[in-house]
């Protein structure tokens, strides 16, 4: 009965909506919060926003030593991000469902970059902190382990979506494995590859101010140390440095992704 | 005549239960332009996958230039692949490259792992696949990327990679079958021209019938993975096509008066 089918679907969202306000409800309750009092105060922090978090002339003093600061967390993401790429494509060219030598290794490879992916890059440096404390090792890792497990994946599927065609057209002509790699796999797919890694860059930098703060280390950190001595002209002129050179970037890859599609 | 390649009581099982070809045999000569028609999941593609070994067979043997494929080491599988050149249906390039880059990806197999690597094509290797591309017409697509070509031209690529293999024999599957008519009329030219001039021997799978009966010199017709016809397209009846066909029969019979009409 098709009315009966319409009904069913509408009552099963109906009720999935219903759960749905329960757990909000439950939430506010429990952690006692008030929602006019929520949105009322977003003018109020506006308000303070603008009349404190600016940066004035003589923060510009500090503009120097931040972009120091600035340049390195960038480097440490990029460094992190290409040195994470070589280790994906060979994982990812181990993974793929139409590159893989065996199984097991595919298994292997696959649960690796799982596991690397899932710990967020927070929980990572968290880690790794207790083996090389607050330094910029640490914050190098974490961004490596995640980057590596993610660019993982995104390769894998690079692979299955663009290989399986020529991979088969190789195989028939006789062309050794390396050889079909080198000459059909990667000329299909470095385009893709090339996008992925770049949006890893620019998640990097992202998390990389985030993984400062706990490391010590880096624009985070500078940031922190501005904000806890309540220097917010100096902290402001920090974020907007940020934005700018994360804006920047966005615009370069854009323009590479042009240009190598 | 002497024979190329005989396939003997052939069979190949996927998983379980699913019996993709059962003790099939059939044998053709050198030179010899041969169709395997058939409904679709009929195991048309597999069989031809089984004749380079893309697919291994599960049972009987097969014999290619007196050796037998079931006995050979990888390597001289790989030996043998290079003697057999393979067409598809979605003409399987790597779009990315040139067409002549392309090309000589079918030498890829008499290579060293590091030549093939490097991609170290000899000088004649590429005057050779520069001459193929102008006997298929493709002269002026030369230096173009595959992504900008069209379908038949795609096609016409693969053709290329397939004979600057020097094989001596093409695997075709469905080389048509994402063409329009015109340039299916002129791939089929080709490959029979191919098959005529150079004494390429043929093996083509084909979903049209009225095609598979006025190019070919001998017939196939696979059903549910057994060979129900083997003869010359004139044997050809309404009631053989029916037997490979079944229900689907029905639709093409107005192919094949046509055909005959003609």
């Amino acid at each position: 009965m098709q009315f009966d089918i319409f009904k069913k679907k509408r009552l099963s969202s109906l009720l999935m909506l219903a759960i749905l306000a329960a757990f909000t409800y439950g939430a506010m309750i429990i952690t006692q919060y008030d929602v006019i009092k929520g949105f009322s105060s977003i003018p109020k922090s506006i308000h303070w926003g603008l009349s404190s978090f600016y940066p004035t002339a003589a923060s510009l003093d500090n503009l120097p030593s931040i972009l120091i600061q600035l340049g390195r967390t960038v480097l440490t993401s990029v460094a992190a991000t290409t040195v994470a790429a070589v280790f994906a494509l060979f994982f990812s060219l181990f993974g793929s469902k139409v590159t893989k030598v065996n199984n097991f290794l595919s298994v292997l490879s696959r649960g690796t970059a799982t596991v690397f992916r899932n710990i967020d890059v927070a929980a990572w440096a968290l880690i790794l902190l207790f083996s090389f404390g607050q330094s910029a090792l640490t914050g190098y890792f974490a961004l490596f382990f995640v980057s590596f497990g993610f660019l993982t994946r995104a390769f894998i599927e690079t692979l299955d979506e663009v290989g399986g065609h020529s991979i088969e057209a190789l195989r028939a002509t006789g062309a050794s494995y390396p050889s079909i790699i080198i000459q059909a796999i990667l000329p299909s797919s470095t385009p893709q590859m090339m996008s992925w890694i770049l949006f890893m860059v620019e998640m990097n930098i992202r998390s990389a101010t985030l993984v400062g703060i706990l490391t010590g280390t880096g624009i985070g950190f500078v940031f922190d140390l501005y904000y806890k001595s309540l220097d917010y002209n100096t902290a402001s002129l920090v974020v907007i440095t940020i934005v700018i050179v994360i804006l920047i970037l966005e615009y370069l890859s854009n323009y590479v992704r042009r240009v190598v599609l | 005549m002497t024979t190329l390649l005989n396939v003997q009581h052939v069979s190949k099982q996927y998983g379980h239960d699913t019996l993709a070809l059962s003790d099939v045999s059939f044998s053709v000569n050198e030179g010899e332009f041969v169709s395997v028609i058939g409904p679709s999941g009929a195991g048309k593609s597999t069989l031809l996958r089984c004749i380079n070994q893309m697919v291994d067979t599960t049972d009987g043997e097969i014999h290619f230039d007196n050796a037998i494929l079931q006995q050979m080491n990888k390597r001289e599988l790989r030996g043998l692949r290079t003697n057999i050149g393979m067409i598809f249906q979605h003409y399987n390039l790597v779009e990315r490259l040139t067409v002549i880059e392309n090309v000589l990806h079918g030498r890829l197999g008499y290579k060293s792992t590091v030549a093939g690597m490097l991609g170290l094509y000899k000088e004649e290797e590429k005057e050779r696949g520069i001459e193929l591309l102008e006997m298929l017409g493709l002269r002026e697509q030369i230096y173009k990327r595959c992504d900008q070509l069209s379908g038949g031209q795609k096609q016409r690529v693969g053709i290329a990679r397939a004979l600057i293999q020097e094989p001596k024999m093409l695997l075709c599957d469905e080389p048509i079958a994402s063409l329009d008519p015109n340039a299916s009329k002129r791939i089929m030219d080709h490959l029979k021209s191919i098959s005529r001039s150079m004494g390429i021997t043929a093996l083509v799978n084909l979903h049209q019938v009225d095609v598979a009966l006025s190019y070919s010199d001998r017939i196939i017709g696979v059903s549910g993975g057994k060979i129900v016809f083997d003869g010359s397209p004139k044997e050809v009846t309404q009631e053989i096509i029916q037997s490979i066909y079944g229900s689907e029969a029905n639709d093409l019979m107005v192919k094949l008066g046509g055909q005959n009409a003609i």
